[in-house]
């Protein structure tokens, strides 16, 4: 957290600039986001963010933590998509691990994941329409989230901080009647991303405070380290789903929407199109779903079945050594990146060789998409901030971690 | 996916594009190469980091446009104590690579890679504020997590973890 200096406000010849402060508890800065605007009339000649609010100071915790234990940490990163950072945890751990997965349980995080991502983007456009105006939207997107918060609490007994994914697999089988209801709503669901886009996307109200505002362009995008929809609705087409498959995504057909403009309103169709590619993904895991265990077959990793644990004494020792001493991870580290619905999220981890990581550094996609809100908003109106804040889709808890 | 043995060897290593364009430039910037499940390190002479990004980001064969991540390790007590780690994504080619500088303790300086990727803006922000590396030719190195007044920089390893502060 900085101060915002001084000296550069109250220059000679600079007095025509005001300082306005905004945030952090503003709600259209999507959590505690403080802004420091230098404003001129009512066009921003500087922005300028200032975060830490939120710092719980995860990546030190994680020190001292077993690798089996930083998993609920990582829910609480990014509390918008808990599975995608559990997710990006686990495939970093399981890569120092060299650990293979077998197919059920890759198909299980692909299917989970997608509706992470769907989850997040219900949120992200109900709150991006309610800034612009648009009430309704928040209502129907929250319908559906609901039933996409039900899912998680079937599969793990959790609505929002799942940890459901476990190093080396699940942590439970989905119960019985799953598949079934997450089949009705993949069904269901694209004449709900039809309802939103009936609301918005030819409401000339949106399209005014949308097109041509918060322009990015692709160079800026790069140089700035925007990733995720940030980066494709300037036209950058890059998606680590396609173009580097982790858990099985090679199986999966779809579509990566990359738009061109740059504005709020291109940001905006890539994720609505996003929605309905992901619901695509839902039904191809659902129809194609393996058969078989959802964990590894690595005693000494994963914890084994309660079952066995009760009736069988090799399964209670394993049991008892991984809850009281952890596993050792060979040494070395690792960076896994993870198409997360912000963009890139990226879990560096460095192994010493013993049960505890030696350092966990998590890449949160909101932290570097943070940089550009300077360059899309400096020189237009305030009344564009607010847009430009939703367009980027920040979460605050992946930003200060 | 069973683990293999890391390669540090840099003339086993010397196909890679990014090392050869490197090697190429000045035979003498990259100290030592690894390849590990399936990734590349280099170890860079950390006087000569900024200019290693740039030629890196201007390769026209495989150009690393992108900076995905900085951030650094801690090795206390050993020295070299820091690690500023570098993690660069190539977004025509879909390569990633990871450059290291080591830094010592006692003057942990290096300097600031904004003007070739002003992303590095906030990373090299976060790490001063929480490793109290210094970053030469960054525009406004000021703390970014910790509030202004805080004393130490919290993940150094031998910042104490209990206790009263």
């Amino acid at each position: 957290m900085t101060q915002f200096p001084a000296s550069a406000v109250v220059e000679p010849g600079q007095d025509r600039t005001l300082v306005l402060n905004m945030g952090p508890q503003h709600p259209s800065t999507h959590g505690v986001l403080r802004l420091v605007l230098e404003i001129d009339g009512e066009t921003i000649v500087r922005i300028m963010p200032e975060i830490g609010f939120l710092h719980t100071g995860i990546e030190k915790t994680c020190e001292a933590k077993f690798y089996q234990q930083v998993v609920p940490l990582t829910d609480r990163i990014d509390y918008l998509c808990p599975l995608t950072n559990n997710l990006t945890y686990c495939l970093a751990v399981e890569k120092l691990l060299g650990l293979e997965i077998p197919p059920k349980a890759q198909w299980m995080r692909v299917l989970m994941n997608e509706l992470t991502r769907i989850n997040s983007h219900l949120v992200w456009l109900g709150t991006h329409a309610m800034d612009l105006g648009a009430m309704t939207v928040f209502l129907y997107c929250f319908r559906e989230r609901e039933d996409i918060l039900r899912f998680f609490e079937m599969v793990s007994g959790q609505r929002m901080m799942t940890s459901y994914f476990r190093i080396g697999g699940l942590a439970l089988e989905p119960p019985l009647g799953f598949f079934e209801k997450v089949k009705a709503f993949a069904d269901r669901f694209p004449g709900n991303v039809d309802e939103y886009e009936g609301l918005l996307t030819g409401n000339p109200i949106f399209l005014m405070r949308t097109k041509g505002v918060a322009h990015l362009s692709a160079e800026d995008a790069i140089a700035l380290g925007a990733s995720g929809p940030t980066l494709r609705g300037s036209g950058i087409d890059i998606d680590l789903r396609r173009d580097a498959p982790y858990t099985g995504y090679e199986n999966f057909k779809f579509k990566v929407p990359v738009a061109t403009e740059g504005d709020v309103f291109a940001r905006y169709i890539c994720r609505v199109q996003e929605l309905r590619e992901s619901i695509g993904i839902v039904q191809q895991a659902l129809a194609g779903m393996p058969e078989g265990p959802t964990k590894a077959d690595a005693p000494k990793v994963v914890l084994p079945d309660r079952e066995k644990m009760k009736t069988q004494m090799e399964a209670l020792i394993y049991h008892f050594k991984i809850i009281t001493e952890g596993f050792t991870v060979p040494a070395g580290e690792v960076y896994q990146a993870v198409e997360s619905p912000r963009g890139e999220m990226g879990y560096y981890i460095v192994s010493d060789g013993t049960a505890k990581p030696y350092r966990v550094h998590m890449r949160g996609p909101s932290y570097a998409n943070l940089q550009v809100l300077a360059k899309m908003c400096e020189g237009r109106l305030i009344a564009d901030v607010v847009a430009a804040i939703g367009s980027i889709d920040v979460v605050l808890g992946d930003i200060d971690r | 996916m069973a683990l293999v043995p890391a390669i540090t060897d840099i003339e086993q290593l010397k196909s890679h594009p990014a090392l050869a364009r490197l090697l190429e430039w000045n035979a003498g910037v990259v100290h030592a190469a690894k390849f590990d499940r399936e990734e590349l390190t280099l170890w860079i002479e950390k006087g000569s980091i900024r200019e290693a990004c740039a030629i890196l980001r201007d390769d026209p064969a495989c150009p690393f446009n992108y900076l995905c991540d900085l951030t650094a390790v801690d090795w206390y007590p050993s020295e070299p104590r820091f690690e500023i780690v570098y993690h660069l994504l190539s977004i025509p080619k879909k390569e990633r690579i990871r450059l290291k500088a080591r830094l010592d303790g006692s003057s942990p300086v290096i300097e600031s890679v904004t003007s070739v990727w002003p992303a590095a803006n906030h990373y090299e922000r976060e790490v001063f504020d929480l490793f109290g590396v210094r970053f030469t030719g960054h525009p406004h190195l000021e703390r970014i997590m910790m509030p202004d007044n805080w004393e130490g920089h919290p993940l150094r390893k031998d910042y104490p973890v209990e206790g009263y502060r």
